[in-house]
C-alpha cells in the first residue's frame, strides 16, 4: 500500500526481532472473541485516480454550473490562490497544536497575528483563535456571560441565525441558562423597547447578530446601553465578516461571536470554518478557546507560546471554561493570510463592492410587479423580499434556469412565508443579477 | 556528538517580522475585479450611524511579501512532512495530499448547505459514504457525523447518555473517569452537567474491575473509558466492565482517540460499548493542520439512536438523500449546518484508499510501537512491562536521578531532528514519555529515532547539562512562558 512505507521483508525481521511470528500476535491482549476474523466490510482499495474519479463523480451530481444567491451565514467571496498555497506547506497543514514552541514558532506567530487582525476588525481588546464556527462561538460567549455575571438569563433576539439559536439551546440547557426571545419591528431590527422588558436582574446577556438573519444591521449602542443599564453583558454574533469593511465594529458590545469563513475559506457545504470570541482585556480568563501570548527566550529573542493555559481542559480538567481542544487552526490561518492580502484597502473595496451589487439586486428586484421590500433598516449584503406568491414555487421555476433562488424563510420562520433572502456578493456579475432579475419576472408571471 | 546528531545539519533559517510590522501604507496584495453595477456611496446606503471610517491597524503588503512572510513563519514549524513526529495519543500519520486535492474541488468545496437538496446529493453521498465505513469500522448502529473534534464529540455523547436516562426516568449525578484518561474527559462530563469521579487504575494500568464495582450505583450514568487506554494498553475486561454498568443501568462511553489501534482488528461494538467519538484527525488521517480542523463523530449503539443530534441524514424510499429534522428525541443541534464536511471528504477519500486493506495500517503501527518498546525497554524505564498497542509509555525514573526530566529528554530529541514524543501525561505515569509512532514510519525512521533515544539516555549520565539545556539547535531557545501567562500580550498594537 503506498501510504505505508516498509517491506514485506522489513515486517517479517521487525516482528522477529521482537519475538513474535505473524502480524495477528500483535494483538493478543485482545481477547480472541473480539479480535475480527473477516475483512472489513468496506469499498476500495482505490489508486489515486480512482478517488479523484470518485469525487469528481459526487461534485456533478451537486449544482455544479448553477448561479446562487445564497447567503445565510455562509458566504461565497473572491478568495486569492495564495492562502491555499500558502495553508497547504507541509509545515502549516501537516503540524500539531503548537506546546512545543521552539519548533511551532510558524505556527504561533500567524495565531497572534490572527488574534491582531480579529481586535482591529471587531474593535475588541482581545480575541482567541479559536471555536469551531460562529454558531458554537455564540454558545460559548452565552455561557461565558454567565460565568462573568453569576447570571443565568440570556435575552436573544428572533433575528439571530436560526440554527445559531438551536446551538444555543444545545449548549444552554445543561447549563441551567434560561432562555427568552425578543422580536424585530418593521425595520427587521430588534424591538429596542421589547429588549428594555426582558432584561432585568437575572440577565447575564443580551444576544443580537449584525448583520442579523434578515441581512439588517442592528443598532449595536442603543441595545449596549439597555444591557449595561440592567448589568447585563451584549453579545454581538457576526456571521459576514467583510460587513466589517464598511460598518461600525460593535465596539460598545462586551463579546464579540465571529465567523471568518468570509475571510478566504470555500462554502465546503458549511465546513470547517472559524469561529472567533474576541471581548474586553477583563474578561480574558473567562474567555474558552486558545490564546497565543508575546513573550522572550532566555537570550531575550521575541517568541509567542500558548498562554493563559490555566483556562483550559488540559491542565484544569473538569475545572475548565469549555471543554474545547482541536479547533479550526488552519481555517484561521487561511483568515490571516486572506486578510493580510486584502489590507485595508482591499477589504474596504470588497465591502463596498458587496453593498453596490446588493443594492443594485434589489432595486431591480423590487421593480417587478408585486415584489416588495418587507424591512426598512439599513442592510449590508443581505435583503428579504416578499412575494406574491410561494417562494418554494419561485425557486423551482429559477432552478429550470439554473438558478438557485433566496432562500425561503418560511422554513424557519412560519409567519414570514412569501419572504426570501437574498445575498448578493462581489462574484456576482451585473450579468448575473440580470438573468436573476428576469427569470424571476418570467417565474413571477407564470399562472400559480 | 557531531556523529550522533547526523540526521540534522545547520541551514539558513530567515528572521521575519510580524506582518504588522512589515505594513507601508498604500501597498496591496489584492486586487479585485472593476465594479460592474453603479457605484454607491456606502456610507450614505448604511448610513452615519453604522458606517465605518476605515479599519486601522490592517497590515498594507504587497503578494510577494505575504508568500514570504508566510513561507518563512512556516519553516519554523516542524511537521510530518519533515519527519516522524511521535507525539503519543495525537497519531500524527501521513495526511495524504489527494485528501486536500479532491476536497477543494469544483462542485465539493463550492457547495452551499442551503442549496436544495436534490442538487447536493454528491455532498450527502458522501456523508452516507463515510457513516457506512464508519460504522462497519467500529460494529456500531448510528453514528453522526456533525461534532467538529473529538471534544466536541464527547459533549454528544454525554448529552445522548444523558437523554437515554432522562427517558428512562433519572438521569443519575455522576460519571466515572480513569485517573489516566484525557482532559477532554472530565471537562466534558462537566459542561453536560455531570459531577465527575476519578477512578484509579490497577497495578497493570488497567481499569480495577472490583474496584468500579464498588462504585458503580444508582448514581453512576456511564463510564468514559479510553480503549486501549492511554498507557498503550487494551482493557482486557472491557466486556466484563460492559456487563457490570450495564446490570446497574449506567452506560459505557469509549473515547475513541487511540482507534488507530483497533481499526480492522477489533470492534468497539463488539465488546460493549454503548457510544464512542472518533477523531479523524488522527485515525483517518485528515491534517491537524497546527490545531484543527477535525471531525469527532459519534457512533451509538441502537438504544440512543433516537437521540442523535439534529438533523439526521436518511435514506428516502426511492434511494435520495435527505436529512431529518424532525426528530423529537434529539438532543437537538451542535452546529450550524452539517459537520465539517470539508474534513469528512479527506477521511473518505482516506478510508477509500485502503479499502479493507485498513487492518495493514493497524498492524504497521503496533509493530512499530512494539519495535520502540521493545529496543528502548533497557535503556528507559517501563512501567508497565507488557506488549503494547498503538503507543509505548515509558518514564524519566533512571534520568530523573541526574536530574533529567522526561520535559529535557523531549526538547533535546528535536536536536536531533524529531518532534518530542507527549511528555507528562498520562498523569498515572510519573515524568511519562508517551511514544505513537504510528504505520507512517518505516523501519529506518524507527531506528534513527532508537538511535537518538539512546544517544540521549547516555547524555543524561555523562553531561546531564546538555540535556537539561535543550534544544541547541533552534532559532529559539525555551520560551518565558510564565511572565506571558502573569503579563500577557495577545496582540500587537499599532505604535
Amino acid at each position: 500500500m503506498r501510504y505505508l512505507p516498509k517491506s514485506d521483508s522489513e515486517r517479517r525481521e521487525m516482528l522477529a526481532s521482537i519475538g513474535l511470528e505473524k502480524m495477528e500476535d500483535l494483538f493478543i491482549s485482545i481477547p480472541a472473541e473480539y479480535r475480527l476474523t473477516r475483512p472489513l466490510s468496506v469499498p476500495g482499495p482505490l489508486s489515486e485516480k480512482e478517488i479523484i474519479d470518485y469525487f469528481r463523480a459526487r461534485g456533478s451530481e451537486n449544482a455544479f454550473g448553477y448561479s446562487s444567491f445564497l447567503g445565510a451565514g455562509v458566504y461565497n467571496h473572491l478568495r486569492s490562490v495564495v492562502t491555499d498555497a500558502l495553508i497547504q506547506r507541509g509545515e502549516f497543514l501537516t503540524s500539531y497544536t503548537p506546546y512545543q514552541g521552539e519548533i511551532s514558532q510558524g505556527t504561533l506567530q500567524a495565531i497572534f497575528e490572527f488574534q491582531t487582525l480579529m481586535c482591529q476588525l471587531t474593535g475588541q481588546e482581545v480575541a482567541n483563535a479559536g471555536m469551531y464556527d460562529g454558531s458554537t462561538a455564540t454558545a460559548e460567549a452565552a455561557l461565558m456571560a454567565e460565568r462573568v455575571t453569576g447570571r443565568s438569563g440570556i435575552v436573544v433576539a428572533r433575528s439571530l441565525h436560526p440554527e445559531y439559536r438551536q446551538v444555543l439551546d444545545t449548549y444552554g440547557r445543561h447549563a441551567a441558562l434560561q432562555f427568552s426571545e425578543v422580536g424585530f419591528t418593521a425595520t427587521g431590527q430588534i424591538d429596542l423597547s421589547a429588549i428594555r422588558a426582558a432584561v432585568g436582574p437575572a440577565t447575564a446577556a443580551v444576544v443580537v447578530q449584525s448583520p442579523n438573519f434578515l441581512g439588517v444591521l442592528e443598532q449595536v449602542p442603543a441595545i449596549a446601553e439597555i444591557a449595561h443599564a440592567a448589568g447585563a453583558l451584549l453579545i454581538v454574533a457576526i456571521a459576514e465578516g467583510v460587513s466589517l469593511g464598511a460598518v461600525k465594529p460593535p465596539a460598545d458590545a462586551d463579546i464579540v461571536a465571529l465567523e471568518a469563513q468570509s475571510f478566504g475559506l470555500a462554502p465546503s457545504f458549511g465546513g470547517p470554518f472559524a469561529g472567533v470570541i474576541a471581548t474586553r482585556d477583563k474578561f480574558v480568563r473567562q474567555m474558552p478557546g486558545r490564546l497565543a501570548g508575546q513573550t522572550v527566550d532566555s537570550t531575550g529573542r521575541r517568541g509567542f507560546v500558548l498562554t493563559l493555559a490555566t483556562r483550559e481542559q488540559h491542565i484544569r480538567r473538569e475545572k475548565a471554561t469549555s471543554n474545547i481542544c482541536t479547533n479550526q487552526a488552519l481555517c484561521a490561518l487561511a483568515a490571516t493570510i486572506h486578510l493580510s492580502l486584502l489590507g485595508p484597502q482591499g477589504l474596504r473595496e470588497m465591502a463596498d463592492q458587496n453593498i453596490a451589487k446588493a443594492r443594485y439586486a434589489a432595486t431591480e428586484l423590487a421593480k417587478l410587479p408585486g415584489v416588495s421590500a418587507p424591512f426598512s433598516g439599513p442592510v449590508f449584503n443581505e435583503f428579504v423580499l416578499e412575494f406574491p406568491r410561494s417562494v418554494k414555487i419561485l425557486n423551482k421555476d429559477l432552478l429550470r434556469e439554473k438558478i438557485i433562488g433566496p432562500l425561503p424563510l418560511g422554513n424557519f420562520f412560519p409567519d414570514l412565508t412569501k419572504r426570501g433572502l437574498y445575498c448578493v456578493t462581489e462574484l456576482h456579475s451585473r450579468a448575473e443579477i440580470d438573468r436573476l432579475v428576469a427569470g424571476t419576472k418570467r417565474a413571477l408571471e407564470l399562472p400559480i | 556528538m557531531t556523529e550522533k546528531l547526523k540526521r540534522t545539519a545547520r541551514h539558513i533559517s530567515l528572521g521575519e517580522s510580524l506582518i504588522f510590522e512589515r505594513s507601508v501604507p498604500g501597498k496591496r496584495g489584492f486586487e479585485l475585479p472593476p465594479l460592474d453595477v453603479p457605484a454607491v456611496d456606502s456610507a450614505a446606503v448604511v448610513g452615519a450611524e453604522f458606517a465605518r471610517s476605515r479599519v486601522e491597524g490592517f497590515p498594507e503588503v504587497s503578494e510577494i511579501e505575504v508568500i514570504r512572510h508566510f513561507t518563512r513563519l512556516s519553516t519554523w514549524n516542524y511537521a510530518i512532512d519533515y519527519g516522524m513526529y511521535p507525539l503519543g495519543s495525537c497519531t500524527m500519520k501521513y495526511n495524504p495530499r489527494v485528501n486536500e486535492f479532491v476536497a477543494r474541488l469544483d462542485g465539493i468545496a463550492s457547495e452551499h448547505p442551503y442549496q436544495p437538496v436534490e442538487l447536493a446529493q454528491g455532498c450527502l453521498k458522501i456523508l452516507w459514504a463515510l457513516q457506512q465505513i464508519l460504522l462497519e469500522v467500529t460494529g456500531m448502529d448510528a453514528v453522526t457525523l456533525h461534532p467538529c473534534a473529538g471534544a466536541q464529540g464527547e459533549y454528544a455523547g454525554i448529552l445522548m447518555i444523558r437523554a437515554l436516562l432522562t427517558s428512562r426516568g433519572n438521569p443519575r449525578k455522576k460519571v466515572l473517569v480513569p485517573d489516566s484518561a484525557h482532559g477532554t474527559n472530565p471537562a466534558t462530563a462537566v459542561t453536560a452537567e455531570y459531577a465527575v469521579e476519578n477512578i484509579p487504575s490497577d497495578a497493570n494500568g488497567r481499569i480495577d474491575l472490583a474496584r468500579l464495582s464498588s462504585v458503580v450505583n444508582e448514581d453512576v450514568a456511564a463510564l468514559m473509558v479510553t480503549n486501549p487506554n492511554t498507557v498503550g494498553i487494551f482493557e482486557k475486561d472491557i466486556a466484563a466492565v460492559a456487563e457490570l454498568l450495564h446490570s446497574r443501568g449506567a452506560l459505557l462511553y469509549m473515547d475513541g482517540a487511540n482507534m488507530n489501534a483497533l481499526a480492522g482488528v477489533a470492534r468497539p461494538g463488539d465488546f460493549g460499548v454503548d457510544v464512542m467519538h472518533m477523531n479523524l484527525h488522527k485515525t483517518f488521517s485528515t491534517p491537524h493542520g497546527g490545531g484543527g480542523p477535525g471531525a469527532g463523530p459519534v457512533a451509538v449503539k441502537k438504544s440512543l439512536e433516537p437521540f442523535l443530534p439534529s438533523p439526521v441524514l436518511v435514506q428516502r424510499a426511492d434511494g435520495k438523500l435527505n436529512f431529518d429534522n424532525n426528530r423529537p428525541q434529539s438532543i437537538g443541534r451542535l452546529r450550524a449546518f452539517y459537520g465539517n464536511f470539508g474534513v469528512l471528504v479527506r477521511a473518505l477519500a482516506y478510508a477509500l484508499a485502503y479499502g479493507p486493506g485498513m487492518r495493514a495500517a493497524t498492524e504497521d503501527a503496533v509493530l512499530n510501537a512494539n519495535y520502540i518498546r521493545k529496543n528502548l525497554e533497557d535503556t528507559f524505564e517501563l512501567p508497565y512491562r507488557q506488549p503494547c498497542m498503538h503507543e509505548v509509555v515509558f518514564s524519566d525514573a533512571r534520568q530523573r536521578k541526574n536530574g533529567v526530566t522526561t520535559m529535557d529528554i523531549a526538547k533535546r530529541l528535536i536536536d536531533y531532528g524529531f518532534h518530542p514524543y507527549t511528555t507528562a501525561f498520562p498523569l498515572i505515569v510519573p515524568g511519562a514519555m508517551m511514544i505513537e509512532p504510528t504505520e507512517s514510519e518505516s523501519r529506518a525512521e524507527c531506528d534513527e529515532f532508537i538511535q537518538a533515544m539512546r544517544s540521549i539516555a547516555e547524555e543524561s549520565a555523562t553531561t546531564p547539562e546538555r540535556v537539561k539545556t535543550a534544544p541547541h539547535s533552534t532559532r529559539i531557545g525555551r520560551l518565558d512562558e510564565t511572565t506571558a501567562a502573569r503579563k500577557p500580550i495577545l496582540r500587537w498594537k499599532p505604535q
